[in-house]
């Protein structure tokens, strides 16, 4: 096993890595390599790795111009801004109000043409980074396949009869056949670092609050976050830094660490490493089980000390989770009601049929499933024994992460029970939520976690998960850059 | 749509108790909606102007509080007599409606911003006291427009977001006129406190009324029916004395009263939906608004900044004996209210301080119903008040003449004596200068002189009235007729 992705024949796509962005944007500046440059090589990779479907839409005039301003702003010698000449993708949950319109891979929103962009787009755009294009998801993130985005699967790089992982399987695919040096995210329930472990990226997920939500479309409010797709963890906290901090337009944004640029590795040795118990039973794959386990020794081997740790509630907290986020959901939907924007149904004739054609018609089977999920569980006679008592167990898992992290620096476990599978393999819904069974806890205790791609299984990548404290992103990535060097 | 009769001209309504509760919705007063920058004052914009990404609930859209709001909530609850709330939090109602733009309502549910409170009510010469149950801060919806004839609906979303305290009370008004004077009450501790503009005609202050009536005696309420959206204290008035007598009229009959919510067209309440089944808004808590704490310096902060509340200036003003009428008089227009308190802390001598007040209760009262009156023109000062009236009791003005300086003074800052002097109001006080007019008049009327000494009173009148003209009117009538009186009964 190996941790730099070796080229292999079902990975056409596949073509030289960027570098890190600090250098590729220092490139820029001192006029090394031009924007105009770079966007033309993201195009023409983007164009050579259409069949697996990653993205749905390009803003190549945009870009291009972009690109050419910026080497003029470096011409006359103004170099400002972190990720300058930098392009970027972002899943299409993100609004954006250049040429594409924002779908959320949803009929619903099909022609939705965004007035105003995400605060994340706007600090990047900020920073000088070039917005590119938008990338396939599950339809309004609900999936862990992308397989239910409205306008077709994307295929996984490494093999394409399997899937990418979801709900950010484009924003994956793209970083993983280096189409872009790096991509936003959302992860509501894993859907950032599932399909990076599937596609062998890094993928970030912050502390809750920490990247402004304010334009990106919601799915789970209470655990919606947003991040990067990247490279290595030093990607993932360059870009990280561009985006943290409090927004005025989001009340449950909390204040930034200083920085979050990874200077010095944290030390490995005497890291107090627990692994989660319940993440390293029957239900995570031998495979998948072995291959951490190693991985795990090989911190051990590196230092740290590295113990069995046990989150009593993390067993349920799939159960927990596909209580709360359909509940969220089935609120959040709402809106989409055909008579603003949207999908609308011309033929209805009251507005009753106008509500139940529109709606019935725009959206997919995943969302209304978790619509009428979520109504349910917030229905009287069912709120208490569903909805309350969910939200009272998630207290208590975060009762059992605050008792481990006063013993412990950082958790490590899989970061889902199997590498990639097959397109069309998970038809039930369950199954397919079960994909998620790992990365859930960190989402509904609102801590940060990152997936780092750990190698392969049987030629398929797979993820390493480590979770930290809440507020401590910094320290995370810094460890995070350690274990990525011995691993 | 069912027609009932007016029914208290042969039902025994002394046999009968009503209870009536009021949900009061106010628009607090501030610059900007609950959740948004947009401009929270629409009244006269053009539809769907007045809004933004966040309150049309746009996709990726999200809520960020108003702290005015939360600090004019605050102020009403204290205004009510009532407890403000440590920890607060919002919930989603959900429903589907075209002028509910997310598909869901941010309100209170559970942990209102307002709890429990109890406000006394003047009515007439007594007072009775109302029980809150609460108040708690929502958003408002936007409106619907059907133009006529037409097969389609127009929404308009100025209003979306709009910053609604709803105020709740328990069923303690027991006559359409209690009903009345708690709803004048809200208004005035509103308008007083200053969190909403209480503006009735563009329904920033409506009522809903809970009407039972039960058997005197007996302890158990009766089916209470809802009647939405009053606007104004006559309306509160007057469906409530139609609502009871319906019911009345009902039970009279044998027949029962049904749980159901009703109009008032402005003469009768009438059938809007039966109770279906409880509508199930799926409330839960609000996840884009994290919970509020109202630590104990927030509230000392915006108690620190409360306005003089109605129950202090009704408190002070009653101290001085004023009378309950002249009082809620005064009361009824806050700015007079506001100068009446200035009058009782400024001016000391307690002749001048009657004569002041009695001018404010009664002649600029009238004044101030003028139809052509702004309230942007009153300039009515303590210190204009205060010259007025030392120039009257120094007889340098009657008190017709002091009249016609106060309707002056009302719209303008001119001292009283510069009004009087233009207007050659003064009374002539140099006593020769009278005497000599006097003795001219008796000269010019010997007639009227004589009957005077013949102790014909009605005379004097006449005389006096002679000497005014020849003065024109600068002098003081009663020492003219003083200096008549002794001149001629010599």
């Amino acid at each position: 096993m190996s941790a730099i992705p070796r080229t292999r024949p079902s990975r056409q796509g596949q073509q030289q890595q960027w570098p890190k962005l600090a250098e590729l944007a220092g490139q820029i500046k001192n006029g090394e390599r031009s924007a105009v440059e770079v966007v033309e090589a993201c195009i023409e990779r983007a164009e050579a790795a259409e069949d697996y479907h990653g993205i749905l839409k390009l803003e190549i005039t945009a870009a291009r111009e972009r690109a050419e301003q910026i080497d003029q702003l470096v011409a006359d010698g103004e170099t400002e801004g972190v990720l300058l000449g930098v392009p970027f993708l972002a899943k299409d949950n993100f609004l954006t109000n250049g040429q594409a319109e924002t779908t959320a891979a949803s009929h619903m929103l099909e022609t939705f043409t965004a007035p105003y962009q995400a605060t994340a787009i706007e600090k990047l755009e900020a920073a000088g980074a070039i917005m590119l294009g938008k990338t396939n998801l599950d339809e309004f993130a609900h999936g862990s396949s992308t397989e239910n985005s409205a306008f077709g699967s994307t295929k996984n790089p490494y093999d394409p009869q399997r899937v990418p992982g979801g709900s950010s399987g484009g924003s994956a695919a793209a970083v993983a056949l280096n189409i872009v040096p790096f991509a936003l995210g959302t992860d509501t329930g894993g859907s950032i670092r599932l399909p990076a472990s599937f596609c062998g990226t890094v993928g970030y997920k912050p502390t809750y609050g920490l990247v402004s939500r304010f334009g990106v479309i919601a799915m789970a409010s209470s655990t919606d976050v947003i991040g990067p797709l990247t490279r290595s963890s030093h990607d993932a906290g360059f870009v990280l830094d561009v985006l943290a901090g409090r927004d005025g337009r989001d009340s449950t944004t909390i204040a930034r660490e200083e920085t979050y640029h990874i200077g010095e590795p944290a030390e490995l040795s005497g890291l107090r490493v627990g692994v989660i118990k319940e993440h390293m039973g029957e239900h995570v794959g031998r495979g998948m089980r072995s291959a951490t386990w190693e991985k795990i020794k090989a911190l051990e081997r590196a230092g740290a000390r590295v113990e069995e740790v046990e989150l009593p509630h993390d067993s349920v907290a799939l159960a927990i989770y596909y209580i709360i986020a359909p509940a969220e959901i089935s609120s959040n939907l709402a809106r989409y009601d055909g008579i603003k924007y949207g999908y609308y149904t011309s033929s209805a004739d009251s507005l009753e049929e106008t509500y139940l054609q529109s709606r019935g018609e725009g959206f997919g089977d995943e969302p209304i499933r978790r619509m009428l999920t979520g109504t349910f569980v917030l229905s009287s006679g069912y709120q208490e024994a569903y909805y309350k008592k969910a939200q009272k167990v998630r207290t208590l898992l975060r009762g059992d992460y605050e008792t481990v992290f006063g013993t412990y620096d950082v958790l490590a476990g899989p970061m889902s029970p199997t590498t990639a599978f097959k397109l069309g393999e998970k038809g039930d819904p369950v199954a397919m939520y079960q994909s998620d069974d790992l990365a859930i806890s960190a989402n509904l205790a609102g801590i940060p976690s990152i997936s780092l791609p750990a190698g392969e299984i049987d030629g398929l990548p797979f993820g390493l998960q480590l979770q930290a404290p809440a507020g401590r992103d910094k320290r995370l990535l810094d460890i995070a850059a350690a274990v990525e060097g011995v691993i | 749509m069912r027609r009932d009769r007016r029914s208290n001209s042969q039902a025994p309504e002394s046999d009968y108790t009503a209870d009536i509760g009021i949900e009061c919705h106010i628009q607090l007063k501030t610059a900007s909606k609950l959740f948004c920058s947009c401009s929270n004052d629409s009244r006269q914009e053009d539809p769907n102007t007045t809004v933004c990404p966040v309150c049309l609930g746009l996709p990726g859209t999200l809520p960020v509080l108003n702290k005015r709001a939360v600090e004019l909530a605050m102020q009403a609850g204290i205004a009510l007599n009532a407890r403000v709330a440590e920890h607060t939090k919002f919930d989603r109602k959900n429903y589907f409606y075209p002028d509910l733009p997310k598909g869901y309502q941010i309100t209170q549910y559970d942990q209102p911003i307002i709890g429990a409170g109890e406000v006394a009510v003047p009515l007439e010469n007594d007072s009775f006291s109302v029980r809150i149950v609460r108040a708690h801060m929502e958003e408002d919806a936007g409106k619907l427009v059907h133009p006529e004839s037409a097969d389609y609906s127009l929404v308009d979303l100025n209003r979306a977001g709009t910053p609604l305290l709803e105020i709740v009370s328990q069923p303690d008004m027991h006559s359409p006129a209690q009903a009345k004077a708690y709803a004048r009450e809200l208004y005035y501790r509103m308008l007083y406190v200053g969190a909403s503009d209480v503006d009735l005609y563009h329904g920033n202050m409506r009522f809903d009324l809970n009407v039972s009536v039960r058997p005197s005696g007996s302890d158990r309420f009766g089916t209470r029916t809802e009647i939405k959206n009053m606007n104004s204290f006559r309306n509160v008035e007057r469906a409530a004395d139609y609502e009871i007598g319906r019911q009345i009229q009902l039970l009279e009959n044998g027949q029962l009263v049904t749980q159901e919510t009703r109009g008032w067209d402005e003469q009768k309440t009438y059938l809007m939906r039966e109770k279906e089944e409880a509508e199930d808004y799926r409330y839960f808590p609000e996840p884009d608004i994290p919970p509020l704490e109202l630590d104990r310096s927030k509230r000392e902060q915006v108690e620190q900044e409360l306005p003089p509340l109605l129950t202090h200036v009704r408190h002070t003003l009653r101290a001085t004996g004023l009378e309950q009428t002249k009082i809620e008089a005064l009361i009824n227009q806050p700015r007079l209210a506001m100068l009446g308190l200035s009058v009782l802390e400024e001016i000391t001598d307690p002749a001048s301080r009657d004569r002041i007040v009695n001018w404010l209760t009664s002649e600029v009262v009238r004044l101030l119903r003028a139809e052509d009156f702004d309230w942007d023109d009153f300039a009515l000062s303590v210190g204009q008040l205060g010259e007025l009236s030392d120039m009257t009791a120094d007889d340098e003005l009657n008190s017709s003449a002091a009249k016609q300086v106060l309707g002056e003074m009302v719209t303008s800052p001119r001292s009283p004596r510069q009004i009087a002097e233009e207007k050659q109001l003064i009374q002539t006080s140099d006593a020769g200068e009278i005497e000599s007019i006097v003795d001219q008049v008796i000269q010019n009327n010997p007639q009227a002189a004589q009957d005077v000494r013949d102790g014909k009173s009605k005379a004097i009148g006449f005389l006096t009235g002679e000497v005014m003209k020849a003065s024109q009117g600068q002098t003081n009538p009663q020492i003219v007729k003083d200096l008549l009186e002794h001149k001629l009964n010599q």
